[in-house]
């Protein structure tokens, strides 16, 4: 493989087209041109059902200038991990020339990723097959009407952690799958947002690179369920990422490496700001609530710093 | 359709002794698929663990992929299946349950594969013995169904699975079921084909749409509105409708290769026959003693054993029960409320257009491992030939062998 050289990106043809359904300044349309751009091995790709397969393989369209494809909600990991089992026997077979390098990528929302997905994934890290998974993080179920999933922040509004007279959103933190993933020991692991897109470019790279399954968890702003403007998506983001809510890292062989530091970390509440479904949060009577998610932020971004042996 | 009639054969096939786990093991390591991934599951986990000594061995260069779940297994085999190469697993019971979500996605993708299935009861209350409501509970999922006597047809029905499977006109997944214990661990002495005709007889796989070839992209599972999905049902039928004509035509060139001849059912003592029985899998071997008992009695008693599920066999089941005066179909899976077992619906409505059709009773029996004495059998008969008899039909639905 060539290095990463950003000449090459912009040279790349598109191997995601235009034309697919995805809403006007979706954050997965933009991560997944992004992660497409970062790497040039002919590559495979399995899509969990969720926004980004919707809106891109609804028959007779298609977005996809790849093989690609879609079985269900909760098996993109097991069922990459199958493709990438074929081409390994038909390799051992001389079906296929031993030069003949194909990657294989897996893409789930956080839904297909954190929730129904996660065993599958697990085990699929386990086994140890070659592939990179990408969760495309929007911080709940949107495609299907923007529901709660592990990976929806405490405290924001969706259609099954509603805010009413006593309870104010989502109850829980939320799940922290990339050290989960971490923990597998794969070669890589990393959490990326496509506000930094080089960063996030680099780690895709890497990804492909690396032997073995790797992870990559991306946070991909929603306008739609988020209820926020499309035009500030970006912006929103880097706001969680600005605020350690969403910190930049990759884990490579157990060492941990913070890949973005911000220079002034802001409050979570700058994060939870203009966005519909936090709205209710920046009432004076959840002050409370807002101060505990505060401190469960800094604590885990602490850990995090303590992890990758930088000064807190 | 003759069986078991051991013709002088050009191969070197072998006599052996196997379980019937053993000997769909046996199948699958002359067949070397590519991709084997699975998930043990009692009674089928020896099928998984013999397999797993031949990928120790060497004897297989298959990818065996031992996953976490059925799901997985299920979906890592769709993958493989699509990626373009022979796929294979095994599983019964809440194994088969856990994997339902993608059995439909399977044959509505059109991928080839070959499902073995131990049968076996279904929780709750939890039971690892065998009785086919586990199969039945998928029986519309779009696989072809082929259900085994014994060792023997386990053995073949697993190596013609996938001539049928693979016919570019049914590319259909075809599961090859087994009852749970009575065949999966049951010791019986069976013929083994050379490794040579098996891998003949399979032939090359080529695949209709791989997505290894990188060089000619394709699309699997795209999503589809009301405009579509109707027309891509309907296409997928087209493999139904075309694979009883492949099951016999690779039946037929099996038996020419091996002495062993299958169809879509087997007759046993039809030709005469006043009082039939309507049985699949190990069951029918206990039925064909009964007959012979009988027939020595002088009741004219035949078995029509279902040896194809999927597709149906509706014209063949009417033409060999329209002769008879009276038939039990005995169902190894409860009625969930229906008007009877699966397979007495199907045979029921396969005989509705005949112009005197024979009367058609059901009874429920071995469930959860429940034994069926041979005595049960011979009063099923005794009891269609005093239906015939007084044309009182009496209670539609029953079970055997069951304290009330
Ligand atoms: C087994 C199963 N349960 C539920 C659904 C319904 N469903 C389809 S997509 C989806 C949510 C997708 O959310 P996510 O994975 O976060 O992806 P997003 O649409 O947000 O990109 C749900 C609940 C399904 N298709 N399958
Ligand atoms: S609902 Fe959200 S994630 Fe889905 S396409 Fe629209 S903006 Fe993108």
């Amino acid at each position: 493989m060539v290095s990463f050289k950003l000449k090459d990106i912009a040279t790349r043809e598109e191997r995601f087209a235009q034309g697919h359904k995805m809403c006007p300044g979706c954050g997965v349309a933009i991560t997944v041109r992004q992660i497409m751009a970062s790497f040039e091995e002919p590559v495979v790709i399995a899509n969990a059902t969720g926004c980004l397969e919707i809106c891109s393989g609804t028959f007779p369209h298609s977005s996809w200038k790849v093989p690609w494809i879609h079985s269900a909600f909760p098996n993109a990991a097991s069922t990459i991990a199958g493709l990438e089992s074929m081409y390994r026997a038909k390799l051992k077979r001389g079906e296929i020339h031993k030069e003949r390098k194909i990657k294989f990528l897996a893409f789930g929302g956080d839904g297909g990723t954190y929730d129904i997905g996660f065993q599958a994934l697990s085990g699929a890290a386990e086994r140890g097959h070659n592939f990179v998974y990408v969760c495309l993080d929007n911080e709940g179920y949107m495609n299907t009407g923007g529901q709660r999933s592990s990976a929806t922040p405490p405290g924001a509004r969706t259609t099954t952690s509603e805010v009413g007279k006593v309870l104010q959103g989502k109850q829980q933190f939320r799940k922290d799958l990339t050290r989960i993933m971490a923990a597998h020991n794969i070669p890589y692991a990393a959490q990326a947002a496509p506000s930094k897109w080089l960063d996030l470019m680099k780690k895709a790279y890497r990804a492909f690179e690396v032997e073995g399954p790797a992870f990559i968890n991306v946070l991909c702003n929603c306008p739609t369920g988020w209820h926020a403007d499309p035009a500030r998506g970006l912006e929103f983001v880097q706001r969680a990422v600005d605020s350690c809510f969403w910190p930049l890292y990759e884990v490579e062989s157990g060492v941990v490496r913070i890949t973005y530091k911000p220079r002034k970390k802001i409050p979570v509440v700058e994060w939870f700001k203009d966005q519909g479904r936090f709205k209710h949060l920046l009432r004076p009577e959840n002050e409370e609530l807002l101060e505990s998610i505060q401190v469960e932020v800094d604590r885990i971004w602490n850990q995090l710093l303590k992890d990758a042996g930088e000064e807190m | 359709m003759e069986k078991g009639t051991m013709k002088k054969t050009k191969s070197k096939s072998r006599r052996v002794f196997l379980t019937g786990d053993g000997a769909i093991a046996e199948a699958m390591r002359q067949i070397n698929p590519h991709v084997v991934a699975a998930y043990p599951i009692t009674p089928s986990t020896q099928v998984v663990e013999t397999f797993a000594r031949f990928v120790a061995d060497g004897l297989v260069d298959t990818e065996f992929v031992v996953t976490e779940s059925e799901h997985s297994a299920m979906s890592a085999c769709v993958g493989a299946a699509a990626g373009g190469g022979r796929v294979m697993t095994v599983t019964g019971s809440q194994g088969l349950a856990y994997m339902f979500e993608v059995l439909g996605v399977t044959s509505g993708l059109r991928l080839p594969m070959v499902m073995a299935i131990a049968n076996r009861a279904l929780n709750s209350p939890l039971n690892i013995h065998g009785d086919h409501s586990d199969t039945m509970a998928m029986r519309d999922m779009g696989w072809i169904h082929l259900y085994s006597e014994n060792g023997q047809e386990a053995y073949d029905n697993t190596v013609q699975a996938f001539r049928i499977a693979e016919n570019p006109n049914v590319r259909t997944p075809v599961l090859v079921a087994i009852d749970g214990f009575q065949t999966s661990h049951m010791v019986e002495t069976l013929t083994v084909e050379t490794d040579e005709l098996v891998k003949k007889f399979i032939g090359k796989y080529i695949p209709s749409y791989p997505m290894i070839d990188i060089d000619n992209p394709v699309l699997y599972g795209a999503a589809d509105r009301p405009d579509y999905y109707m027309e891509h049902k309907r296409n997928q039928l087209v493999g139904m409708i075309n694979a009883p004509e492949v099951i016999q035509q690779v039946g037929k060139e099996y038996g020419d290769l091996t002495g062993r001849y299958y169809g879509l059912v087997e007759e046993y003592r039809m030709e005469d026959a006043e009082y039939a029985i309507v049985v699949m899998s190990a069951t029918a071997g206990s039925v064909k003693d009964v007959i012979e008992q009988l027939r020595e009695e002088g009741v004219a008693a035949g078995l029509l054993k279902i040896r194809a599920f999927r597709p149906f066999p509706a014209d063949e089941v009417a033409k060999s029960l329209s002769r008879t005066k009276s038939v039990a179909v005995l169902d190894r899976c409860g009625t969930g409320g229906a008007q009877g077992g699966p397979l007495f619906l199907e045979v029921r409505t396969a005989l509705y257009e005949e112009k005197s059709p024979p009367q058609v009773i059901n009874y429920i029996f071995g469930l959860g491992g429940r034994d069926l004495p041979l005595r049960d059998i011979k009063d099923v008969y005794l009891r269609l030939r005093e239906i015939a008899r007084t044309g009182k039909r009496g209670k539609l639905v029953d079970f055997l062998n069951l304290r009330e």
